[in-house]
């Protein structure tokens, strides 16, 4: 599933030149282009000075035009850098951070701003953007409700990820969700708050399937949330967005999230990871 | 019922970027495209305008096609666009006569110092409100008349013609060769040192000052009328409004009633105040200009405190020293370290805007020790903006003898949430930034809009402004007052580098 995703990112003009072998259904065989990815990076590695894309392509054999796609799609994922005055190629940074956050925080409220402003316009609501940090969920950005009262700022706070829509998105979405959830004690912020951790897996199961969440009086009591993941490259979750308030704005009288508001919310997740490059979503 | 829109051009200083706006002021699709800055000399800056108008080309069905509508539902284009730049272009051709000289290219100055010793000198800021300066766009037209042999004669002949970058796209847009209109609107032509303030016409003895030709000059008209109906690129799209970005922002930012202030943070700083019908003029080196002009009412009139490097510092801390690979981290780089570490940068890069206006400064970091890292340079980086901006605010206080109690902000810095504290810790007032940072754009729309009965009045237009953000002064005044000091002690390091003659 991932393999596809991160292919079908690749830029056309790479993926007409491109012959994916038919495999065996049961095991998938080996995917070429990340063979020949794989094997630019280590020619980068050992090399001492910058690539250009003649020597990449001698080097390993390849059509000039196979190893000019293989590295422009790279470089489109912060894998390789080229220096602009001689055109040739080196290691990206990105590949130094890989185990860390590969987006800069201040960089995704940047680029979600526009987005952000445009989903508490519509919705009528307060807009937060957060990320995981240390297994909580970090207010990157926060839109007040546009009424005109005094809101306080509430960027740099730190919510809980099991009791807020912002983190379960995080947490659906997350490949250590499930350690987490193990180990966690899961805090009770008020009656309706999931304390249980296979409730809350499955919970994080129906996140994944809807692709939005909701949080609904389980960290305050009379305020709900709605929030959606934003996607980076290859449909990587860097960061979710929601709007929350007052539960019977929020909500139907029979407690369910009103379909409007999380139309609105999906969309603005999508402008931003389309945004971000994400081109699936 | 097809949904209508209203688009807007925001022609800037790094970028062209275009927007489409539905009818309560929410952005509804952009499209933007960076043009290429070129600086052949030290204190030169051009543009090729040629890129920049097909980078219209290219961006404007982009935001059409993002939004899924036609050329049809566009009920009015607006342009905004950065100011003072120069660009002189042949009639019979449409060829630009070489590149646009931007607004902060300082080749003028030994021109504008041999300029300010002539008898008559005085009519420069009597008449047109400013002071003279590298800044403006008339000493930059006498200066390529000068330098470009015959160019003179081609001008009084009416086959070149001058503009800013608002006359060049309309003049493109409405056909060009085959028809261009060639007009600017009253806040471009009160930046360029040859409009009259109170007639709102050229000034013959200020074109005759500064030996130009009046027969390349566009015509002046309102920011808000249908100056013709674009020909290209949007065929049928009525060219509704054009102002200077900074007076887009401060109708963007509805700042319709005299006193009411915003300051935008893009390359530059710029903070406006609405002085109402009257020109106010300042005894602590903030500008008189146009705020706008509604077609058929009275020109609204603004106090300026214009700061030349804000974002382009960090811009240059990242491409210039490569210590960041994006603007944003920035504020990453900042949040390393507590504090500046006793190091400050004024980024007199292209000389001091207000309130100093000394031309002949050029930038300084001051107070390196070894224990300076990055993150402290980064730091200075953002406080730098934040003092710049002190220094304005402070002008505009004792020119207007009230005193600020909050700040409008808007641009694309007013992302970055350390910086905005840090302003208001410095200014030692409220900082509020509204739902749309994109001002320039919207005030663009806004005017277009207004101009063709999209949007029925300026009452309107104010219901659609909202508090997006607001951050609280919390620095220890003791501490303000003494990094103020060390600021304005390090401004005046800056002062009298450039020797006259020696450039």
């Amino acid at each position: 599933m991932r393999i596809y995703r991160l292919l079908s990112t690749l830029p056309t003009t790479f993926q007409s030149i491109h012959f994916l072998p038919r495999y065996d259904q049961a095991v998938p065989g080996p995917v070429q282009s990340i063979e020949r990815a794989a094997a630019i990076l280590r020619l980068l590695a050992r090399s001492s000075g910058r690539l250009g894309v003649g020597e990449v392509a001698s080097s390993l054999g390849l059509a000039r035009g196979t190893a000019h796609g293989i590295l422009r799609t790279l470089e489109r994922v912060g894998f390789v850098e080229q220096d602009e005055p001689t055109g040739k190629y080196q290691l990206g940074a990105a590949l130094l951070h890989l185990g860390t956050s590969y987006l800069d925080v201040n960089e995704l409220r940047s680029r979600a701003i526009n987005w952000a402003d445009a989903l508490a316009a519509r919705s009528g609501e307060a807009v937060r953007i957060g990320t995981l940090l240390d297994g909580k969920v970090l207010v990157v950005h926060h839109v007040f409700r546009p009424d005109d009262t005094l809101q306080a700022m509430d960027i740099g706070s730190l919510l809980p990820p099991h009791a807020t829509a912002l983190g379960k998105v995080l947490l659906a979405h997350d490949a250590n969700a499930a350690s987490y959830l193990q180990g966690a004690e899961l805090e009770a912020f008020s009656r309706r708050t999931i304390t249980n951790p296979r409730e809350l897996g499955r919970a994080l199961a129906r996140v994944r399937d809807l692709g939005w969440a909701t949080e609904i009086e389980e960290m305050s009591i009379g305020e709900a949330a709605i929030a959606a993941p934003i996607r980076g490259y290859g449909g990587l979750v860097v960061g979710a967005i929601g709007v929350s308030g007052a539960v019977e704005r929020l909500c139907d009288t029979k407690g369910t999230p009103d379909l409007e508001l999380v139309g609105y919310v999906r969309n603005a997740a999508r402008a931003v990871s389309r945004d971000l490059g994400a081109s699936r979503w | 019922m097809t949904e209508r829109y209203v688009m807007s051009i925001d022609q800037g200083t790094t970028s062209t970027r275009c927007i489409l706006f539905d009818h309560r002021g929410h952005l509804v699709s952009v499209a933007q495209r960076e043009h290429k800055q070129h600086f052949p000399k030290p204190g030169w800056v051009e543009h090729d305008a040629v890129e920049i108008w097909r980078n219209l080309e290219r961006i404007a069905p982009e935001a059409l096609a993002q939004a899924g509508a036609t050329p049809a539902q566009v009920a009015a284009v607006g342009i905004a666009n950065q100011r003072e730049t120069t660009v002189l272009w042949d009639r019979r051709t449409g060829t630009p006569i070489g590149r646009a000289i931007v607004w902060q290219d300082t080749r003028t100055d030994s021109l504008i110092e041999e300029m300010a010793r002539a008898d008559d000198a005085g009519i420069v800021a009597e008449r047109s409100g400013l002071p003279l300066a590298t800044y403006f766009s008339a000493p930059r037209i006498r200066w390529l008349l000068d330098h470009d042999p015959g160019l003179r004669e081609r001008a009084e002949r009416g086959e070149v013609l001058f503009g800013t970058m608002e006359s060049w796209l309309i003049w493109n847009l409405t056909g060009g060769l085959d028809g261009g209109v060639h007009v600017t609107d009253v806040t471009n032509a009160s930046r360029t040192l040859l409009m009259d303030l109170n007639s709102l016409a050229w000034d013959d003895d200020l074109l005759a000052f500064f030996g130009i030709p009046r027969a390349m000059m566009p015509e002046i008209r309102s920011s808000t009328e249908t100056y013709g109906v674009a020909r290209r690129v949007i065929p049928g799209v009525h060219i509704g409004a054009a102002l200077g970005d900074q007076q887009a922002a401060l109708f963007g930012q509805t700042c319709f009633a005299p006193g009411e202030a915003k300051c935008t943070y893009g390359t530059g700083g710029f903070l406006l105040m609405n002085t109402g019908n009257e020109p106010v003029r300042s005894s602590n080196g903030l500008l008189t200009t146009v705020g706008y002009k509604i077609a058929g009412e009275p020109a609204v009139y603004a106090l300026e405190g214009s700061i030349a490097i804000t974002g382009a510092l960090v811009q240059w801390f990242r491409d210039g020293l490569g210590l960041i690979s994006s603007a944003p981290e920035i504020e990453t780089l900042a949040r390393t370290v507590e504090d500046n570490g006793g190091c400050y940068i004024v980024p007199a890069f292209s000389g001091l805007f207000a309130p100093h206006w000394r031309s002949e400064a050029r930038g300084v970091i001051v107070g390196l020790t070894s224990y300076i890292t990055k993150g402290h340079l980064a730091r200075a980086v953002l406080e730098a903006t934040g003092w710049q901006t002190r220094e304005v605010v402070d002008a505009m206080n004792r020119d207007s003898g009230l005193s600020l109690k909050e700040l409008n902000v808007d641009g694309g810095m007013t992302a970055d949430h350390l910086l905005m504290q840090l302003v208001a810790d410095v200014l030692n007032v409220p900082v509020v930034r509204p739902m749309v940072i994109e001002t320039v754009s919207l005030g663009a729309a806004y005017a277009a809009g207004l101009a063709v009965g999209y949007w029925a009045d300026l009452e309107g237009l104010r219901r659609n402004w909202h508090r997006a953000a607001r951050w609280v002064p919390s620095m220890d005044p003791q501490r303000r007052a003494t990094e103020y000091d060390n600021w304005q002690r390090a401004v005046e390091r800056t002062f009298d580098w450039i020797k006259p003659g020696n450039h």
